[in-house]
């Protein structure tokens, strides 16, 4: 039936379920998402250093807000694209409503840090010194001469006239900007106005001139001061106040007017032509370099810049006034994380959760194949070790008895095992098929050295299906044994990346079912260029047949609740803004079903409409570790079923990328997932409750028991890893058989 | 237990695949991996005769793939078939080396034939559901790109099998061309086979009904894997091309899992099978789901000895030919009393022929068909009998072996031809030709044995002594007239085996 047909048929039925007023902008979602990170950074229960790291992620996660999803806005704002969201918002309503919100965010962001961050530290012995003038002789004298050795060397002061062109700020970079004039005696200046800097000085009767210098990276941005001695405490410097300090040192013959730091955000979409490209590999590096040189989108200036620079930096990057940002405090709260990881303040990080343990199945040195032969193994990370999983890569790289090994990286971290492993394979003539994924967002460059080292190494590397990206996480291990070819698969809700695993929390199962094995071999087929499987056995694929598929198991729910059937569908993902997903949630909350969702980011699906989602209770969790896993129960009337899977329930999962949504099966793996999302559910400290209006506030703990989610798995994780350590060491312990006395 | 490794690859017109399999006498056969490349070979050979260059080299690439994927799983043995696209083509004596080059792989070239009894073997090992479902009144239903064939079963056994052009790929084709509607489609759709199922129906079945129909195909299998079944009621077929025909209209592909250009297919699939269905009063439909691939593994196992063979293959090719000897009215007392002769003079000369058990079916085949050419002409048997059986399809045998059971048929008759004499007239190898010279001899001396047609010889013996082959027949026959014959006919029959013929009667 045609969507208008059935909104008429729902207009007369009395609900129209893709009423706009049912649903909350994305974007706008999204920052409330932020602000309950920043309510973890402001909350006094974190540990200092913890609300620091909170404010830091902040701070990156709104730059990659700008770098993408305002980028597109403005991209459709100027395209002069009509079309409304599902909550009835065009894009130009949406651009200014979230610029709004952001400017007000990165308020409190700064409010916290000024007010308490910063107060905090400095009662901890931390100050940070906002100004050369403030530091003692001692430190003025390091600090001159780490000027002189480090810092000066590696500037490049870029003077701006109209023989040189505006230079080009790179995205996210720190600068510094200057207003500069002629010293008297240095005869006539050799700098001249561009056309637009001229026109933004209004006159060129005070002889400005314009000049910029990049706050070099490769250096650290926070300086730690030497200690007086019997000084207690730490006094840290921004690098761009040393740099401010000593402008003059960079143009010689003139004076300094004023200089004050910027960073200016660009657009980092990219527009690869996947079916024009002969070499993808080639097109993305081609792409990343344009990046660079994106529109600008943002620029952000210290509060108190002169108005003149701004004016200066607001022609030359052609910036609307509403697009700059003026900040209370430093730029770039990302050093935050680097003030975190200062010595001597253990004290103030947090020391309750407990590091990744043992997988009770899979202990050190076990024959990993032999353990996945006795029965599917849950994996829970970051409470249960990754090291399983590049285990079980790096013995697949070994043992004779392998043929193939399979399969798709998506984000690995810098100095992967699990690569090395492959690479390894490949090497020792195993045949080895990588999908990388290039397209991996802000991942591409590390993405394609990868790509061309495990080439080198004689893997088979692909890059997957021309418009699609692989989010899949699948590893499939061909073994020959005795009795024939066994597979072995590794399936996971996160990226096969070893560090991300010790901080996101997410599943994974490993099995050698039959079922798994053809449905895996299929999609690394398909993956390759063949055709893909007439049908699949276990295994759901987006973006051919998820969303069917879960709007199916939806609706089932439905139907059930009509028929009086226990009907409930629980489930946890990062984002929920699919329509056609949430209208399903909508038309089973109105039949009855009771749908409790856990979702860490966006929702877009709203709670308390009288008639439409009664029924429905949405939680996010934000707490020590990022919650990333998916997991989708349903109750299929009392006899549940349960689904884990890379894909959240937003259209570019279930529309535009290789997904892979795997079911639970056994029953000790689906009680081990029910008991994820039922504690999650329960949980009444790092939870936060959706509320009609679309904000976010904290479960009432009145009378109601501290539950930490995160924590309780921490110690379940080492409760576990206990008994299965103990377990084995009774096996291990020889008992003498003791015989009754004959009387 | 001995677990086997085995590549099947089938080098179709519109893709290639692999399949690999492992092989066990306890497991039996399972696929391990299946792997298909899209690549339009038909419509370069079809067309112009010849593959392109850019072709052949896809080919190459896409088999050397399939190479290093078969080292990957320790492949120890495969069988690359080309079929439709490469049998038509002009130039597969270049091309077919070039592959083996790029690849090292094999590319053998089957006739229709072949590749039907190959889907047909990979049904029979379904083993005991194929039982059931030929007992009573049975059609395969064989449904390729470009043409179906369909083979008809009575009680247990092979009656007639029959080659049509109504591919779904050409009649989606031929109707895609026309701008109709799509129920107009499925109209002309109707029309198309309808008429040449009719004309079948009045050759092979007249009012008879055929209750089951085994359909091997891509689409209505694949559709009803996707509903985890693999039967479907008459009635319900017309369902199926319900469905194909509305999802292929509002993309509702999503929910059947298969891609558009899948579901066009199976609309046409699904239409024509619902026509032979009702034509035949078919109740119940089986899809199997099996694959040209699939019956590869089955023939290798099988000749291999891994699986012990689940249906006699050879009777259903033995009665094809009986089915063929019929419709030109030939003789089947007589083609039993030559078949037992021949048969014992073969067994009896096998040391020094040294031909196998396949050729014995050549050999069988041709006693059955000695005498179709008389249908057209009496005093041309032999040319009309070989021209009749290369124009006819017997499924199960290779146009090389259709070839050679003509010859026998045509030598019983005629002059013998030798290889040197021959000039280029054939295509067959010297080693071929020598096969043919010894069946025919065996046929000659069968038939001079039976030249009174009354079948005094069936209970003959045959032995070697020496340099003779005493040929005893019971006592109390008048045989002078044989005696005759087989003197007369002795000379090449000598010529071939370095034998003589020689008749004793049995004493009492």
């Amino acid at each position: 039936m045609a969507q208008a047909e059935k909104e008429k048929k729902e207009k007369k039925d009395g609900i129209n379920f893709r009423d706009p007023a049912f649903y909350t902008n994305r974007e706008l979602s999204w920052l409330e998402f932020n602000r309950r990170c920043l309510g973890e950074a402001r909350s006094k229960e974190n540990p200092l250093m913890e609300r620091l790291n909170f404010l830091s992620i902040t701070a990156s996660n709104l730059d990659e807000f700008f770098m993408v999803r305002v980028a597109s806005l403005q991209d459709m704002v100027k395209a002069d694209y009509k079309k409304t969201d599902i909550a009835g918002m065009t894009a130009g309503e949406q651009l200014e409503a979230v610029l709004t919100a952001a400017k007000a965010f990165i308020e409190d962001q700064y409010k916290t840090l000024n007010r308490q961050i910063l107060p905090a530290l400095s009662q901890e012995g931390i100050v940070l010194v906002d100004s050369y003038k403030k530091c003692t002789a001692d430190e003025k004298v390091y600090l001159d001469t780490y000027f002189a050795s480090e810092v000066y060397p590696v500037l490049t002061p870029m003077a701006v006239d109209s023989s040189r062109p505006f230079p080009l700020i790179l995205n996210k970079s720190l600068n510094l900007g200057a207003l500069l004039t002629r010293k008297e005696n240095a005869g006539p200046g050799i700098l001249s106005h561009t056309k637009k800097a001229r026109k933004a000085l209004d006159s060129e009767s005070e002889n400005l001139e314009f000049a910029c210098v990049q706050v070099p990276g490769v250096l650290p941005r926070v300086i730690t001061l030497p200690k007086a001695p019997g000084a207690t405490g730490t006094r840290i410097l921004l690098l761009e106040t040393l740099i401010r300090e000593n402008m003059d040192k960079l143009f010689l013959n003139y004076d300094i007017v004023c200089a004050f730091p910027f960073r200016i955000m660009r657009n980092a979409d990219m527009d690869i032509d996947e079916d024009g490209a002969e070499d993808l590999l080639r097109e993305i590096e081609k792409q990343l370099k344009k990046r660079k040189r994106g529109d600008a989108i943002r620029l952000e200036v210290e509060e108190g810049t002169d108005p003149r620079l701004v004016s200066i930096l607001e022609e030359e990057l052609s910036l609307n006034k509403n697009e700059i940002f003026s900040i209370d405090g430093p730029l770039d709260l990302t050093f935050l994380s680097k003030v975190r990881k200062l010595p001597g303040y253990d004290a103030l990080h947090e020391h309750r959760y407990l590091p990744p343990q043992e997988v009770p199945e899979l202990p050190a040195g076990c024959d990993i194949f032999a353990q996945i032969r006795k029965g599917d193994i849950f994996l829970h990370h970051p409470y249960e070790t990754f090291q399983p999983v590049v285990d079980f890569i790096a013995n697949a790289a070994v043992d004779p008895d392998v043929l193939a090994i399979k399969q798709t990286l998506y984000r690995v971290s810098g100095n992967s095992p699990i690569v090395a492993a492959l690479a390894k394979a490949a090497d020792n003539g195993k045949q080895v098929t990588v999908l990388v994924e290039l397209k991996a967002r802000f991942d591409e460059e590390n993405n394609i050295v990868w790509a061309r080292m495990l080439e080198k190494a004689g893997a088979h590397v692909i890059y997957g299906l021309v418009g699609l990206k692989t989010h899949s996480k699948i590893t499939l291990v061909v073994r020959r044994e005795e009795d024939g070819i066994r597979r072995y698969v590794h399936l996971a809700t996160g990226n096969y990346n070893d560090i991300t695993a010790k901080l996101y929390t997410d599943c994974g199962l490993m099995t050698c079912k039959e079922a798994f094995g053809e449905d895996a071999t299929a999609v690394f087929n398909m993956l390759s260029g063949y055709s893909e499987p007439r049908s699949w056995n276990r295994l759901i694929l987006a973006p051919l047949w998820m969303k069917e598929r879960f709007k199916a198991l939806i609706a089932r729910e439905a139907e059930n609740a009509r028929q009086g059937e226990p009907a409930l569908i629980k489930a946890k993902m990062n984002s929920l803004c699919d329509p056609d997903i949430i209208e399903a949630l909508y038309k089973a909350s109105a039949a009855g079903v009771k749908i409790q969702l856990i979702i860490r980011g966006i929702c877009c699906l709203k709670v308390g409409i009288p008639g439409v989602s009664e029924n429905i209770t949405v939680r996010s969790i934000v707490g020590n570790f990022l919650e990333h896993s998916r997991i989708f129960y349903f109750e299929n009337a009392g006899k549940p079923e349960i689904y884990a899977g890379s894909a959240d329930w937003m259209p570019r999962n279930l529309d535009r990328r290789v997904e892979i949504v795997f079911p639970l099966e056994d029953a000790e793996v689906k009680k081990k997932a029910e008991h994820i999302l039922d504690l999650e559910l329960a949980d009444t400290m790092q939870a936060s409750i959706l509320q009609p209006d679309g904000t976010y506030e904290k479960v009432d703990r009145r009378g109601k028991e501290k539950i930490n989610s995160q924590l309780i798995f921490c110690q379940e994780a080492a409760e576990a890893a206990r008994k299965a350590r103990q377990s084995t060491q009774d096996t291990r312990l020889f008992v003498p058989e003791e015989h009754a006395e004959e009387e | 237990m001995a677990v086997h490794m085995f590549g099947a690859i089938d080098v179709g017109s519109y893709e290639i695949g692999l399949k690999i399999y492992q092989i066990s006498r306890g497991k039996g056969i399972k696929v391990i991996d299946h792997l298909e490349r899209r690549i339009d070979l038909g419509s370069d050979t079809y067309n112009t005769g010849k593959l392109s260059y850019e072709r052949v080299q896809q080919v190459g690439h896409i088999l050397a793939e399939y190479a290093k994927i078969m080292r990957t799983y320790q492949v120890e043995a495969y069988q690359a078939y080309g079929t439709s696209a490469i049998r038509e083509m002009n130039n597969r004596s270049l091309v077919l080396p070039q592959w083996e080059s790029a690849s090292g792989i094999h590319v053998d070239v089957i006739s229709n034939s072949e590749q039907r009894f190959l889907d047909y073997k990979s049904v029979a090992f379904r083993g005991s559901q194929f039982d059931d479902f030929i007992r009573d009144s049975c059609a395969i239903v064989d449904i390729g790109g470009g043409s179906i064939q369909i083979s008809l079963f009575n009680e247990n056994v092979l009656v007639a099998t029959q080659n049509m052009p109504l591919g779904i790929l050409r009649l989606y084709d031929s109707v895609a061309a026309l701008d109709a509607r799509s129920t107009q489609k499925e109209m002309l759709i109707e029309e198309i086979v309808d008429a040449q199922i009719r004309t079948f129906q009045k050759l092979y079945l007249g009012d008879r009904k055929i209750h089951n129909i085994i359909v091997v195909d891509d689409y209505i299998s694949s559709f009803l894997q996707s509903r985890h079944t693999e039967y479907v009621d008459t009635a319900n077929v017309d369902k199926i091309s319900q469905i194909a025909r509305e999802s292929s209209l509002n993309g509702l592909s999503r929910s059947l899992g298969m891609t558009t250009d899948a579901l066009h297919l199976l609309f046409v699939s699904a239409v024509m099978l619902r026509v032979i269905a009702y034509a035949f009063g078919a109740d119940t439909i089986w899809a199997p789901g099996v694959t040209l691939c699939d019956g590869i593994a089955y023939e290798y196992a099988e000749k291999k000895r891994i699986l012990p063979p689940s249906h006699n293959f050879e009777e259903d090719i033995l009665a094809c030919a009986r089915n063929i000897s019929n419709r030109y009215q030939g003789s089947m007392a007589r083609s039993q009393t030559l078949e037992t002769i021949a048969v014992k003079i073969f067994e009896a000369t096998k040391k020094i022929h040294g031909l196998g058990k396949r050729e014995l079916l050549l050999l069988r085949i041709a006693t059955t068909l000695h005498d179709c050419g008389k249908y057209i002409s009496m005093s041309d048997i032999g040319e009309c009998g070989y021209q009749i059986i290369m124009s006819t399809e017997i499924i199960g045998l290779s146009h090389k072996e259709r070839e050679i059971v003509a010859n026998v048929v045509r030598f019983n008759h005629c002059d013998f031809i030798y290889f040197e004499e021959q000039q280029n007239a054939s295509d067959l190898d010297e080693a071929t030709y020598q096969t043919i010279a010894k069946l025919t001899a065996i046929l000659r001396i069968a038939n001079g044995l039976d030249r009174s047609h009354k079948q005094k010889f069936g209970d003959i013996r045959v032995h070697i002594q020496g340099d003779r082959m005493i040929l005893t027949v019971q006592a109390g026959i008048d045989i002078t007239l044989e005696k005759g014959m087989i003197s007369h006919r002795a000379d090449f029959f000598e010529e071939v085996f370095g034998l003589t013929p020689v008749i004793k009667q049995a004493k009492n």
